[in-house]
């Protein structure tokens, strides 16, 4: 099996987001970066299924040179190659994504059995690149994956459906988009972070290309005026608190 | 011509509603969903090999019906069916919108981003154009008019049923869900260990409640990860969120922020949960969840 798995790096927000006074991006002057979430899930489902039926695994990421950071971490949590499409920092957008992944894709010396995307980055929230990449490439493809198996070349995937679950089977090759909780990602160890260190990352300069989507400007909504009542400290809160679970109308009696 | 994608999902009659508000629209209907009074024209998708979602077939039918504008909900089927709309035609998809305005031959959007804590406005031009409604962005309404059900069959090859559904497994019976349940007891980093959500469980069994966790309680693997709220696993909106030993990062009020009341039980008073909160006890979730559990057992719960 030889294996892609396609990543996005994401600032760690956290409790709030400020923007940067051209309100074209997050200013991320304090904030850490990460795999986004769904995303590091598929790292860590592409090493258990190169684990399970052998072959290699690729991390593949289109951002800024800093971005090399969360190839590490891929590299460093068990895949094999790296290779960063190069950008100046600036979003870019669905398509224009997808189509540097597919000319990249294509320009690999080993065609994929099986590519991994997640299912929506944390940050932009577009729900098809990998849609697109696998229309392109012609391979079948289903999204929102929580659980896969892989038995004769064929592959099972399920997806979470009304509290039960839809199941889907695809020949391979084929491209599955996954959620987090498909798996619970391990640590990177401290000799795999040492071997990240030193590994080569392949780097690419993807073409950029206009998009009939165009932002004009990201918004922080305005927060929800909530008055707080404090209902005093510690346990002496207990009657208050059944007060108004009464009041809600949520006791039996 | 506006189309409107609609399945069983109830998130199909708000996004209905929300292209209702963009010029009229025809609904192309999968399986059984009733519009009635929603939209004026439906068209009821019949072929002897769609008793099953089948994604490519879905987005096939989308674009054999010509539209000048797709609307979807803002599900997993959704996106996925739009998705596939997008590629095949090569035009952009804006996805989780909350509001849309015709300018000129343009529509001007906003967008979620980041679960919903961050708002795009965006210009989408070109043809068809693309969009899935964000949950609850509107509330469903039917719009007052008869509704003319015509069946539509769509020319479908073997290459659009690759990918189908091919069995089912339905959900257990019993337990309470978190998308649906009336209450939900949260519990973050502050609960302490996996063993600490026992108090949790035996508050949320006394009010018929669902328990939940952050996504660092489901990383840690206190809980399992389908318990988790927040933009990376369940969005509930109980009628009562209590919130236990959470601190209220971005990532989890995302999922919590549609709890019509939320209750805070946290040591910390500036924990930023606390700002959303409408209750809030400071003291230690330990001690306060026993005396509450102490206290509704004296009721007789």
């Amino acid at each position: 099996m030889n294996v892609l798995v396609c990543v996005k790096r994401v600032p760690e927000t956290g409790a709030r987001i400020a923007l940067t006074p051209d309100a074209q991006e997050i200013d991320t002057t304090l904030l850490g970066f990460t795999i986004s979430p769904h995303e590091e899930c598929a790292v860590e489902e592409a090493l258990r299924i190169a684990e399970a039926h052998g072959g290699s695994t690729t991390v593949m990421t289109l951002g800024p040179a800093a971005a090399r950071e969360q190839l590490q971490n891929a590299l460093a949590m068990g895949i094999d190659t790296a290779v960063l499409l190069e950008t100046d920092g600036g979003d870019w957008s669905a398509e224009a994504t997808a189509a540097a992944l597919i000319e990249a894709i294509r320009a690999r010396p080993q065609p994929f059995d099986l590519l991994l995307f997640g299912n929506e980055a944390a940050d932009s929230g577009d729900y098809q690149v990998g849609v697109r990449v696998a229309h392109a490439l012609g391979v079948p493809c289903v999204t929102g994956i929580k659980g896969i198996t892989i038995d004769n070349g064929r592959l099972t995937a399920r997806r979470e459906a009304g509290g039960g679950w839809e199941i889907f089977e695809l020949p391979l090759p084929a491209l599955v988009t996954v959620k987090e909780g498909i798996n619970l990602p391990r640590y990177a160890s401290l000799p795999g972070r040492l071997r990240a260190k030193k590994a080569m990352i392949e780097r690419i300069e993807p073409r950029p290309r206009a998009s009939a989507l165009k932002t004009i400007r990201l918004v922080v909504p305005p927060e929800q005026e909530t008055h707080v009542e404090i209902i005093g400290g510690g346990a002496d809160a207990a009657p208050r608190v059944v007060e108004v679970l009464r009041d809600l109308g949520l006791l039996a009696s | 011509m506006i189309l409107c994608l609609v399945d069983d999902d109830p998130l199909s009659l708000e996004a209905l509603t929300f292209a209702s508000r963009l010029g009229d629209v025809e609904a192309v209907v999968f399986g059984e969903a009733a519009v009635d009074g929603y939209v004026a024209r439906a068209r009821h998708v019949l072929h002897d090999r769609l008793d099953e979602y089948a994604p490519a077939a879905w987005a096939q039918t989308i674009v054999e019906l010509e539209p000048d504008v797709v609307v979807a909900p803002g599900t997993d089927r959704g996106h996925e069916v739009l998705a596939r709309v997008a590629a095949s035609l090569g035009v952009p998809l804006a996805a989780n919108v909350v509001e849309a305005e015709a300018d000129g031959d343009a529509l001007r959007i906003t967008r979620q981003r980041w679960g919903g804590s961050l708002l795009e406005e965006a210009n989408l031009t070109g043809t068809p154009k693309l969009l899935t409604v964000a949950a609850h962005a509107v509330e469903a309404r039917p719009a007052g008019v008869a509704t003319t059900v015509e069946e539509f069959t769509p020319t479908l090859g073997e290459e659009h049923f690759v990918v189908r559904v091919t069995r089912r497994e339905e959900p257990s019976s019993g337990a309470v869900r978190l998308e649906t349940a009336r209450v939900v007891v949260g519990g973050g980093r502050g609960v302490g260990s996996k063993e600490g959500f026992e108090l949790l469980e035996e508050l949320a069994s006394l009010l018929g409640a669902a328990v939940g966790g952050s996504r660092v309680v489901t990383n840690l693997g206190w809980r399992p990860h389908s318990d988790q709220v927040g933009q990376t696993g369940a969005r509930i909106a109980p009628d009562l969120y209590i919130a236990c030993g959470v601190s209220g990062a971005i990532q989890h009020i995302v999922g919590c922020k549609s709890a019509k009341r939320i209750l805070v039980i946290n040591k910390d008073q500036n924990a930023p949960i606390v700002s959303h909160a409408d209750w809030a006890v400071i003291g230690d979730l330990h001690e306060v969840v026993p005396a509450i559990v102490a206290e509704l057992r004296k009721n007789g719960a």
